[in-house]
């Protein structure tokens, strides 16, 4: 990786701007395009084999919300069942402090490698950076994360981080870049998925067999229980969980679900909204060590870095329920055209465009001008396993930028002006123009479901009213804003034109 | 809200081994101020929740179950049918056996593949393994077995803890017929022994219902795989590249059925 840690996506242009150097980039979008069309439909079937999804969604989002109206309550029990299991747990209020414990849980060891689990918390909070700068080395075993790595790239996808690469690229990558980082790629490597997998086999197997610490994250924990799930298709994560002596779990507050049971209601939503799969491959789970069968010492680090602020804000909170499933992406016109560097956090998507000004704060240019990366066209919410109202999140996050209000940062309530002035302001508006300028972004949305017709933009909120006011914008009570677009613009004029 | 000092570590049961070591909240350096962050992010979350009543307990949020506990209506062959299909699916090799065909059965497996050794679980009954040639060497589970000696063994044999017909997955539990997890991950070829109808259920909330959380738990849906090269699937990238699933019973089961 390149960069330090905790300023791995930092220094990213603004939405607008990334954006529109990635829908430049054809190979990314052809790739994004094929990817998330092929995931979207596969996970239409899968969904639709349960016909009581919808009461699954719903008891999603209810068992979410319990845990997150009672969290500390939640916590203390989770904690309290970890330790009677034998595990040590440990707290994180911001990403610093969790890079130190868990390289000082590293050291303590004496181990120099570690092998690590796919996980957004650690991505986030930059852990593999920190760890390097003191001398630890991280592997990531993950196939697609192996492949980001290898090639001192960013993940940009949350289900699959190197979607954007295609398989000339990915054997490249390895016949140039393994050799440095352990076992070569073998001799006349072709770039046939099987012989790429099988190549990633055997350079990690070496790292498996041989490692002493693991370092994961986790899906859920289990208050009630202290049980961790890490739910996984490669079987990367099994290897990681069980090989080592020492395993060291970072995970966000916001994973825990009250009881074993609720697991029930997540295994039946998560596979299907992710993989489209009925199941995925691998589910793992585990409650503090178990004798002679896994590590022996197991570290469970409670990340903070911003959830409580998020939790604090009454409409944003719900942002907090997202199980990472993906499918909000895989949905978005504006992700698909954009691809997943252009949200400059490990979260991308719609969910990164609600989650990262949350966690982060709406400070730099960059994180004020998410809320503004989205059509509105309400896909993400229909699809979201959890029901997480994100339009609704992304019009109150717009109103922060532009007029400021009550938050908490870093646990203190405040007030903050308008994002940075003009320079937020600015960005806003680009990016509002950006979704605006083009218009198969808005035309290949869904159609607007019902119930988030209130957001159609008879002005646009935020730093966009000002564009709004000089513009004639529809009245659109029926009418969904792709649908208008294409009746005011049609299907000539610029929606031909290329971007590339 | 639970009334309780935050910085309290009152909450760690007695007798637990770990609580007393205070590194369980800032490892190493006690000036880490691990303690300290403890409560400052319970102090967060109090406060955060303002807007929550004081005197709303976690029970009073509700959460309506009017999900379904299973999907249809099936009788219990059907429900094994179900998960025969659903296991081939997604690439397990399906074979059914009778009690007395089991261990021929087991045995042309391993030859199939070529097998010289197969690890064992300390609890596998003995007659499961009775045809194979003693020329297959047994690896029996124990905790000297490293990583790397697993690395060397072609092939495990084990029994589960229960299967769900509606996902087709079966989930082992780590006990004595099944062995460490470690034993169904390294080798390449995994033989899981399924008891039917018994073993079988029909989905997610009634395979939880059976399971010890206590226990570390391994569902597997197929083998080892992966999308994430332009999203074609690759069985077998880190876990066992084959799984065979026999399901085996006493009622009427037919005769070995061989591959589906
Ligand atoms: S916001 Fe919803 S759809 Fe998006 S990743 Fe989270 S759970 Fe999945």
């Amino acid at each position: 990786m390149s960069g330090t840690h905790q300023a791995t996506y930092l220094g990213m242009p603004a939405f607008p701007a990334a954006a529109d150097a990635s829908t430049r980039n054809t190979q990314l979008r052809a790739n994004l395009r094929h990817a998330t069309h092929t995931i979207r439909a596969k996970r239409a079937t899968a969904v639709a084999e349960l016909d009581d999804w919808s009461p699954l969604r719903a008891a999603g989002a209810a068992i979410k919300d319990r845990t997150l109206r009672h969290l500390d309550h939640y916590l203390e029990q989770l904690e309290s069942a970890v330790t009677a299991a034998g595990g040590h747990v440990h707290w994180a209020a911001d990403a610093d402090e969790a890079n130190r414990i868990v390289t000082e849980l590293v050291q303590a060891t004496g181990e120099r490698e570690v092998v690590k689990v796919k996980s957004m918390a650690t991505q986030e909070i930059g852990l593999n950076g920190a760890l390097a700068t003191a001398g630890i080395t991280a592997y990531e075993t993950d196939l697609a994360e192996l492949i980001v790595q290898l090639g001192d790239d960013l993940p940009s996808h949350i289900l699959v981080p190197a979607i954007h690469r295609n398989r000339g690229e990915i054997r490249d990558i390895f016949a140039e870049k393994m050799a440095e980082w352990g076992r070569p790629a073998p001799e006349g490597l072709t770039d046939a998925p099987a012989d790429l997998a099988e190549a990633a086999r055997l350079h990690l197997r070496e790292k498996f067999l041989n490692a002493k610490v693991g370092i994961s994250g986790a899906n859920f924990m289990v208050a009630e229980t202290g049980t961790l799930v890490v739910v996984e298709s490669e079987g990367n994560g099994r290897m990681c969980l069980t090989l080592p002596e020492t395993l060291i779990s970072v995970v966000g507050i916001e994973k825990v679900v009250p009881t074993f049971q609720d697991l029930e209601v997540f295994l039946q939503l998560l596979p299907r909204s992710s993989t489209a799969e009925r199941m995925n491959p691998y589910t793992s789970t585990w409650t503090g060590t178990t004798d002679a069968d896994g590590p022996r010492t197991f570290h469970l680090v409670l990340l903070d870095n911003g959830r409580t602020d998020t939790l604090a804000d009454t409409v944003g909170r719900q942002a907090l329920r997202c199980i990472r499933c993906s499918a909000c992406l895989n949905v978005c016109p504006v992700y698909e055209r954009a691809g997943g560097h252009a949200y400059g956090s490990a979260y991308p998507g719609p969910i990164g465009a609600i989650l990262t000004p949350q966690l982060r704060g709406i400070q730099s240019e960059l994180d004020a001008s998410l809320p503004y990366a989205s059509s509105l066209c309400g896909a993400c919410y229909e699809v979201c396993p959890v029901a997480i109202d994100i339009p609704e999140v992304l019009v109150h996050l717009r109103e922060r930028v532009v007029e400021g209000g009550p938050v908490s940062i870093r646990g203190t309530r405040t007030v903050i002006k308008p994002a940075k002035g003009h320079a937020a302001e600015r960005a806003a508006m680009r990016a509002a123009r950006w979704a605006l300028d083009h218009p198969r972004v808005l035309r290949t949305g869904q159609r607007l479901a019902s119930r988030t017709r209130r957001f159609h933009p008879r002005r646009l909120p935020g730093p966009g009213r000002a564009w709004s006011d000089t513009r004639e914008l529809p009245k659109v009570p029926e009418e969904s804003f792709r649908d208008w677009w294409q009746r005011t613009r049609g299907e000539s004029g610029t929606e031909g034109r290329k971007t590339t | 809200m639970t009334p309780q000092d935050p910085g309290s570590q009152s909450t760690q049961r007695p007798g637990t081994q770990s609580t007393q070591n205070p590194g369980a909240h800032s490892p190493q350096n006690p000036d880490t101020q691990g303690p300290g962050s403890r409560a400052l992010v319970m102090a967060r979350i109090r406060r955060a929740l303002a807007d929550v009543p004081r005197a709303e307990t976690p029970d009073a949020v509700p959460v309506e179950r009017t999900y379904h506990r299973v999907h249809g209506d099936r009788t219990p062959t059907e429900t094994v049918d179900l998960l025969a299909e659903h296991l081939a699916d997604y690439r397990a090799i399906v074979h059914r056996a009778d009690a007395p065909s089991l261990p021929a059965l087991i045995a042309r497996l391993l030859a199939d593949r070529g097998a010289t050794s197969v690890a064992v679980p300390p609890g596998l009954p003995d007659s499961w393994l009775s045809a194979v040639p003693d020329a297959v060497r047994r690896v029996p589970d124990t905790a000297e077995l490293t990583p790397h000696d697993l690395d060397a063994v072609s092939s495990v044999v084990t029994a589960c803890a229960v299967a769900i017909a509606e996902t087709g997955t079966v989930v082992l539990d780590a006990a004595p017929d099944q062995g460490r997890r470690r034993i169904t991950l390294v080798p390449d070829h995994h033989i899981c022994v399924i008891r039917v109808p018994d073993q079988v259920v029909d989905s997610v909330p009634e395979g939880l219902e059976r399971l010890d959380p206590g226990r570390p738990l391994t569902w597997i849906s197929g083998p080892s795989a992966t999308s994430d090269i332009e999203l074609d699937r690759v069985e077998g990238v880190h876990g066992p590249r084959t799984l065979e699933v026999i399901l085996t019973g006493s009622p009427a089961g037919p005769e070995t059925a061989g591959q589906s």
